[in-house]
C-alpha cells in the first residue's frame, strides 16, 4: 500500500478529473473527457468542476500547466498520481470483495 | 420581439423551472433586474437555464473568474442581480447542470440558506429599531411601518428555514452516496 496520511475514498468526480489530467487539459476538456470515459453517464457540472479544480490545486494533486488567454490548462502532479494509484487499489479491493460475495461473472 | 414580465420568486428552483418552461415555449430570458424578466424569441426549448448564488458580488475578481470559466464550458452568462447569476446553455449541447455532486450542491445550498437568514436578521433588526423608536418618541408611523417590515422578516425567515430543510435532506443523502 502506498504511504498516505490521508486515507479515504476519492469522490468519483475527483477520480475522473485526476484521471483526465494525465494529459494536460482545460476545464471544458475535462468535462468532455469524463463524459466520454463514462459513456455519457457522468456529466460534470461547471460549478462542481471549478470547485474541485481549486481544491485539488491547493492540495497539490494537480498543477497549472499553461495559462493561455482565458483557458487554463492543468496537469496531474506526482502526488496526484500516487492518489490515483491508491484509489485504484481500493477500487480493486472493493470490486473483488463484491464479486466474491455476491458471485459475479469472474467469481 | 421583447416581452417583459414582472414577477417575484422566493425560490430560485421554482424560478429556474419557470424560466425553463418559458424557454420551452420559445421565450428565452435575455435580461433580468429586480422582479423584471425580459424575454427574447428563440426556438422552442433552445436553451436550458440555471441560476446560481455566487459567494461574492458579480463584479468581484473571484466571481469574474468563475463566470469566465463557466462561459468557457459553452454556457452563456445571461444576467445578474446582486450575487444571483443566470446562465444558459443550448439544449442541443446536452444536459446542463452547474452542480453534479451532492457536496457541491450542499455548498451552494448553504450559501442560499445563509443569504435568506441574513436578510431575515437584517429585517428583524430594522423592525426592532423602528418599533423602539416609535414607542419611545410616540411615532405612530414607525409603529405602523413595523408591521409590513416584520411580515417580510417572517417571509425571509421561512425561506431560510425551507433551504435548511433542503440542506438537511442533502446531508442525509451524502451519508449514503456522493
Amino acid at each position: 500500500m502506498p504511504e498516505s496520511t490521508e486515507r479515504g475514498a476519492l469522490t468519483e468526480a475527483v477520480f475522473y478529473i485526476l484521471l483526465s489530467l494525465f494529459a494536460p487539459m482545460h476545464g471544458y476538456g475535462i468535462m468532455q473527457n469524463v463524459n466520454t470515459l463514462t459513456g455519457g453517464r457522468m456529466s460534470l457540472g461547471a460549478g462542481t468542476l471549478y470547485g474541485a479544480i481549486s481544491t485539488l490545486k491547493n492540495k497539490g494533486l494537480i498543477a497549472l500547466h499553461k495559462d493561455n488567454e482565458r483557458k487554463k490548462e492543468y496537469i496531474i502532479t506526482p502526488l496526484g498520481k500516487t492518489a490515483v494509484a491508491a484509489e485504484i487499489e481500493r477500487l480493486v479491493e472493493l470490486t473483488e470483495n463484491g464479486r466474491r460475495i455476491i458471485g459475479g461473472a469472474d467469481a | 420581439m421583447k416581452l417583459i414580465i414582472r414577477k417575484a420568486y422566493w425560490s430560485y428552483e421554482k424560478e429556474e423551472a419557470w424560466l425553463n418552461e418559458m424557454s420551452g415555449k420559445g421565450l428565452a430570458l435575455c435580461d433580468y433586474s429586480w422582479c423584471k424578466y425580459t424575454f427574447d424569441d428563440a426556438e422552442k426549448g433552445e436553451y436550458i437555464y440555471r441560476i446560481e448564488l455566487l459567494d461574492k458580488t458579480v463584479d468581484h475578481e473571484k466571481s469574474r473568474k468563475y463566470i469566465e470559466f463557466v462561459e468557457s464550458t459553452g454556457a452563456e452568462f445571461v444576467a445578474s442581480y446582486m450575487r444571483w447569476v443566470y446562465f444558459r446553455k443550448k439544449a442541443a449541447d446536452g444536459p446542463f447542470d452547474l452542480f453534479s455532486d451532492i457536496d457541491s450542491k450542499i455548498k451552494h445550498n448553504t450559501r442560499i440558506y445563509v443569504f435568506w437568514l441574513m436578510l431575515a436578521v437584517m429585517e428583524f433588526s430594522v423592525v426592532t429599531l423602528n418599533f423602539v423608536m416609535g414607542f419611545l418618541y410616540n411615532l405612530t408611523l414607525h409603529l405602523i411601518l413595523s408591521v409590513p417590515l416584520a411580515l417580510f422578516g417572517v417571509l425571509f425567515l421561512s425561506i431560510s428555514l425551507r433551504s435548511l430543510c433542503k440542506l438537511r435532506t442533502l446531508k442525509k443523502e451524502r451519508r449514503v452516496r456522493e
